[in-house]
């Protein structure tokens, strides 16, 4: 049978999937008739369907686990099994957050040092734990930008400037906080342009929101006179810390002149993800951003730890402590690594990077020419200019077996494939992902038919994007 | 009217003028084919003013959401309803049926800061040019 199947196509009366065993409390009235649902039709199986279904469907999924997944701003490194023991000793897994705090001090104190780790690797001074996304993250430093300037009694600063490059979730953040957007152009080296910076940044500037390196993998060597210029104009100046993995141990957002940095520890810190989390966005702040942050915060005092509020506090951003299973991963992540093995990671990625950067410029052309960060940005225009466009070349890396590449971001790039390996994949297979691409690249000439009706080897062949996006059928129907 | 006759901005939007100073506001070939497959489309009301060079709607297609900019000052007076329903038409036929709203210019000396068609055709072979190998770092 296809995998294609659903559970009510297969489901007949009678077929049961457990035995219930005999009823030993009193049975009690059901509710009034007519607050029962009538129509809730569960489907009836048999134990070993359910579990035939599931796992075929399993068998089915795609993750770091199973490929190569170089999905651009992403970090889909490899992680580590054995983060999740940690995540699920008793101690960590079968806690509740309205417990007295003298009962849960070894969770604490995880939390307090894990602010403490953050705050060191970013060279802030203060952290929150709580946001439970990266956009979540951004969303908290926008409350903070805007409760500072209030307390300053500063009330024209309206407005967030981004650059063209910037993550779709940037805006997003800041309209969602009551923010305009304002937009600083990207100069031909991929760098900030400066002359479109100083004219945007006025007294109705909150805060520049600026990835480092940017979304373009790149690294703006501009970047102390950027802070210099937001600052003097009153400004607050902010990263979106997507690309942290670049940076990881060697440079400091701090030491960049940033006051605040959201991070993600599920992408940097290793933490499962994809697929809708979970996450954890915690933010980083320097000390006159710090009695901002939202609560609670961990405290230490005498060995003892205790949740506070900050003086000036956002207040509450999310239900209890954020995810705190996400934190125990990170918290894991770092003491296993060490300083040291934090430096090689950033050190791998971008060697990973820029080996694939060297060895698919030729195929592929490369925009901005210059050693690249984590991630490297090609543009699909030379296929483009022989009729195959880059979503072609998306669709067929996966009968390659490969996840692709982020296309078509950041947008300044025409035509845009954004690859960021991570440090945890090998040169071997860093080599069979370039194998592909160069056949590919060899197809556009030889055999472009193969690529335009591409994926051949995947359950479900080519989605109809326009469909998708203007009827979006989201309802199971039952087959005739 | 063709599009030879159109006038034509540097964000790619085109108007068609007419007589009483009326005019059919629509996006570039160039345009649609940057954008890929047209999904939905949002644009003015009737009765909107809008401003020569402010947005005044958005595109969205298949690989992202664009604005779309005012060519001239004026009001709406009627929008295009089929390609409201049936947006592939701006890829179909981005200087006919795609055609977005018809505007009544306020200001119609504005026309003339626009590009005729011999030097949008320029602007644009420009625009390609510079993404052909040498640009960039």
């Amino acid at each position: 049978m296809s995998h294609h199947y659903l559970l009510p196509e297969i489901s007949q009366p009678g077929k049961i999937g457990c035995s219930l065993p005999a009823l030993d409390v009193p049975p009690t009235e059901l509710p009034p008739k007519e607050l029962l649902r009538q129509e809730l039709e569960l489907p009836e199986v048999s134990e070993v369907e359910l579990v035939r279904y599931f796992t075929a469907l399993s068998k089915l999924n795609y993750g770091v686990d199973t490929g190569f997944y170089p999905l651009g701003s992403c970090t889909m490194k490899y992680n580590p099994k054995w983060h999740e023991d940690i995540a699920k000793l008793p101690g960590f897994a079968s806690i509740h957050p309205l417990q007295p705090e003298e009962s849960v001090q070894g969770a604490m104190q995880l939390m307090f040092e894990l602010q403490e780790y953050l705050a060191e690797i970013t060279g802030m001074n203060a952290t929150s734990l709580l946001p439970i996304a990266g956009a979540h993250g951004e969303f908290t430093g926008l409350l903070m930008v805007k409760a500072y300037h209030q307390d300053r009694g500063d009330r024209a600063r309206k407005k967030i400037l981004l650059t063209d490059s910037s993550h779709g979730t940037n805006p997003a953040s800041a309209v969602m906080c009551g923010f305009e957007i304002g937009t600083v152009a990207s100069d031909s080296e991929g760098n900030v342009d400066m002359k479109s910076l100083e004219s945007a940044m006025n007294e109705e500037v909150a805060a520049l929101t600026l990835t480092m390196p940017t979304a373009l993998g790149l690294f703006d060597p501009q970047i102390l006179e950027i802070s210099r210029l937001v600052h003097e104009r009153g400004g607050l100046f902010g990263a979106d810390g997507a690309n942290l993995n670049a940076l990881l141990g060697r440079v400091k957002f701090g030491e960049l002149g940033y006051d605040y940095v959201q991070l993600n520890l599920h992408k940097t810190f290793s933490t499962p993800h994809g697929g809708g989390g979970p996450g954890s966005g915690p933010v980083c702040v320097k000390e006159h951003l710090a009695d901002f942050l939202p609560s609670p915060l961990v405290t230490k005092n005498n060995g003892r730890y205790n949740f506070v509020s900050p003086a000036k506090s956002i207040g509450r951003i999310a239900n209890f402590c954020g995810n705190f299973g996400v934190m125990c991963k990170a918290y894991a992540y770092i003491r296993s690594l060490g300083a040291p093995g934090l430096k090689e990671v950033s050190e791998n990625a971008v060697l990973n990077a820029n080996y694939l950067k060297e060895k698919l410029k030729s195929y592929y052309y490369l925009p901005y020419d210059r050693i690249c960060m984590h991630e490297v940005v090609f543009s699909g225009r030379r296929q483009k200019a022989r009729g195959v466009r880059t979503v072609d070349i998306a669709k067929r890396l996966l009968d390659y077996g490969l996840h692709p590449p982020t296309v078509y971001f950041p947008l300044v790039v025409d035509e845009a494939l954004m690859i960021e390996p991570t440090e945890t994949e090998s040169k071997q297979t860093l080599d069979a992902f370039v194998d592909a691409m160069k056949e590919i690249d060899r197809d556009v000439e030889e055999n472009p038919e193969i690529l335009h009706t591409a994926p051949h080897n995947t359950p479900i062949r080519r989605l109809d994007d326009v469909r998708a996006a203007r009827n979006p059928d989201l309802r199971w129907h039952m087959r005739s | 009217m063709t599009p030879e006759e159109y006038k034509y901005t540097p964000e790619h939007e085109w108007i068609c003028p007419e007589s009483k100073n009326k005019g059919k506001v629509g996006l570039a070939d160039y345009a649609q084919s940057q954008l890929g497959d047209v999904v939905f489309l949002d644009l003015p009301a009737p009765a909107t003013q809008v401003e020569q060079g402010k947005k005044m709607g958005e595109v969205e297609s298949v690989k992202a959401v664009s604005d779309i900019f005012a060519p001239v000052s004026g009001q709406v007076l009627e929008i295009n309803q089929t390609v409201i329903d049936e947006p592939a038409l701006v890829n179909k036929d981005p200087y006919g049926a795609g055609w977005l709203v018809r505007l009544e210019l306020s200001k119609p000396s504005e026309l003339d800061a626009l590009m005729d068609s011999d030097k949008y055709d320029e602007f644009v072979a420009e625009l390609s040019e510079n993404e052909s190998e040498q640009a960039g770092g």
